[in-house]
């Protein structure tokens, strides 16, 4: 009962991380149909970052947070502007090489800013570990939970009763349609972007505490995020997060009933299996672009 | 004429060349382009992409390291063997995989790009985990060693040599229409008659084997491999040997693997932004000449003639 416990704490802890890189995943994919392999880089920027800013420069923390943050989503406007949207011949092979090239970009950025080693950051509070029925909840996990709550709010929030949330749904439902309707589908595209890389950076800087960071952490996160955000179906915001918590979950019980080196394979079997079998993902709808 | 030359140019290389690095470098182009061509078939010509590749052509090395290291096979009689075992996993891997497109196609491949290199690094009894596999055997044809540079570098190249020849043909074959008709739109490739999905499998399964051909070179050469050399960096390495030499050119894959192969060691002088400049390449070159540099540069060339030729016209007259 403990274990179990303790296993389904972690799971949520890393899965609720999961979701929200899975959550910029998803969003930036029903605004313009992109995949950005360089999500996971965002990550990372965000993690390290937050690191210096907070330790390294001594800036009080949530300050910190948000000029991470801030800075990151200026590096994905400048993503789209500068690479994105220059690119001639938008084929997906050709976006998808676009964004390997800017994730191996910003990792050889990263890796030059802060060197290779590992930077480890405190806790965000001083309080010390919970007890729940024998199993340990750290107060970093409850941080993370709450991150999660707000930003999906957030999201439903501004997608439901702001102008420019509406704007964007229509944009994700046609780009074309809303251009005619007035709304400047170029300058939400833009927002999209900055958002997205924002998500991930928040993710990073959630994941800091109870991770070690470096400059080459981004593509497996990345990708378990977008592991998630298949699961749940890509395009759904729920389904982002149920698939982040499925995900975390099920690595939880993959390390403590089998073996801790099969982590890593557990979210790419899930992604070959998904993918396979229903790639709307749980919430999507049925068929997504088969042929 | 252009195969001619190029045999002429192998031959004259190998004779002329006598620095063992030298030797070491032309072999590796060798091995990229072999891993550059397969991807080619598969990006260029059929439009599909593959961010795994690096998983066959770790498939094709630790199925003859393990085969001669554990089990004292002969090299030769494990290449079948490795070949066999990427044409079944390949198959099935493409079997479902490749009935997705764009994006969920590279996230799948790249999915199982990284299942392989876990298995790699985790199964560590057969392939030594981590540390790598050491000891394996060089390669011996009856009296010929090929643990001389100079035979192995004649050995890869005859190898190149036969599967450029074999690609050449195909492309100009009835199924190489049928893999651009399939990259222009499968829709209308259907519509003609073409077994989409047969084809498209037929030409990941040869792809994959000439990766694996490319691995069991690769571990035959430097006598110890391990996970890094298949992760998924390198999986990125083979599709912008491709991108860069040209999607849909034969030729361009020897172009991008050789300078792909040759400008790490030049990008060596700036270690740490090796990179930053890697990653630039890719996107300036996917962003500005979409077609690869073969066909920029022809595109240039042509341009230039017009012009000069439009040029002369009008002094003329």
């Amino acid at each position: 009962m403990q274990e179990f416990l303790q296993y389904v704490f972690s799971g949520v802890t890393n899965g609720s991380v999961y979701a929200i890189i899975a959550l910029g995943f998803s969003m930036l994919f029903s605004m313009t149909g992109l995949i950005n392999f360089a999500q996971g880089e965002f990550v990372m920027l965000g993690a390290l970052g937050m690191i210096s800013l907070w330790k390294g420069a001594g800036l009080p923390l949530p300050a910190a947070i948000v000029l991470s943050t801030i800075g990151v989503s200026a590096v994905g406007l400048l993503l789209e502007r500068a690479a994105i949207r220059n690119v001639r011949k938008p084929h997906p092979i050709v976006l998808v090489i676009v964004t390997i090239g800017a994730s191996i970009f910003l990792r050889g950025a990263g890796m030059i800013g802060w060197g290779k080693e590992s930077y480890s950051s405190p806790a965000f509070s001083r309080q010390g570990a919970f007890e729940v029925a024998g199993a340990t909840l750290l107060p970093q996990s409850l941080f993370i939970l709450a991150a999660v709550l707000l930003i999906v709010f957030g999201l439903q929030f501004f997608h439901r009763r702001t102008l420019t949330g509406k704007a964007m749904l229509a944009c994700a439902i046609s780009k074309r349609a809303a251009w005619l309707q007035g709304i400047p589908s170029e300058r939400l595209v833009l927002l999209a972007f900055a958002l997205s890389a924002g998500m991930g950076a928040i993710g990073g800087i959630l994941i800091a505490p109870i991770s070690m960071s470096s400059y080459d952490m981004g593509m497996t996160l990345g990708l378990k995020g977008f592991c998630a955000a298949m699961l749940g179906g890509l395009g759904s915001s729920l389904g982002a997060v149920l698939g982040g918590l499925l995900l975390g979950l099920l690595e939880a019980f993959g390390v403590g009933f089998f073996s801790s080196s099969l982590k890593d394979a557990i979210a790419f079997v899930l992604l070959l299996g998904i993918l396979y079998v229903r790639p709307g993902g749980i919430l999507g709808a049925k068929v997504v672009k088969r042929f | 004429m252009r195969n001619a030359f190029f045999v002429l140019v192998i031959a004259v290389v190998g004779l002329s060349v006598s620095n063992a690095y030298h030797f070491q470098l032309l072999t590796f182009i060798g091995i990229n382009t072999l891993l550059a061509l397969g991807l080619n078939m598969l990006m260029g010509y059929a439009g599909q992409i593959s961010l795994g590749h690096a998983a066959f052509y770790g498939l094709g090395a630790y199925a003859t390291a393990i085969l001669t290291v554990h089990l004292n096979w002969s090299p030769w009689l494990a290449l079948p063997v490795a070949v066999v075992l990427t044409v079944v996993i390949a198959f099935l891997v493409a079997l479902p995989m490749l009935r997705l497109s764009g994006f969920y196609l590279g996230m799948g491949t790249l999915g199982f790009g990284m299942i392989g290199y876990i298995i790699f690094r985790e199964w560590s009894r057969f392939t030594g985990g981590d540390s790598g596999l050491v000891g394996i055997p060089s390669l011996e044809l009856g009296p010929i060693s090929f643990a001389s540079a100079r035979n192995y570098f004649y050995l890869v190249w005859a190898v190149v040599l036969v599967c450029l020849l074999l690609c050449e043909r195909l492309v100009d074959s009835r199924v190489g229409r049928g893999l651009r008709a399939i990259h222009d739109s499968e829709q209308a490739a259907a519509a003609m008659g073409i077994d989409t999905s047969r084809l498209k499998i037929q030409i990941f399964v040869l792809s994959a084997v000439f990766a694996a051909l490319a691995g069991f070179l690769y571990a035959h050469l430097v006598n110890f491999i391990s996970p890094g050399s298949f992760d998924f960096l390198v999986s990125v390495r083979i599709v912008t040997m491709v991108v860069i030499g040209g999607m849909a050119s034969i030729w361009g894959s020897l172009l991008g693997a050789s300078l792909l192969t040759v400008l790490p060691e030049f990008l060596q002088a700036f270690a740490d932004s090796e990179m930053i400049v890697y990653g630039l390449i890719l996107m300036v070159i996917m962003i500005f000449l979409p077609q690869g540099l073969t066909r920029g540069i022809m595109d240039a060339y042509e341009g230039a003639r017009t012009r000069k030729a439009s040029k002369s016209a009008s002094i003329n007259s």
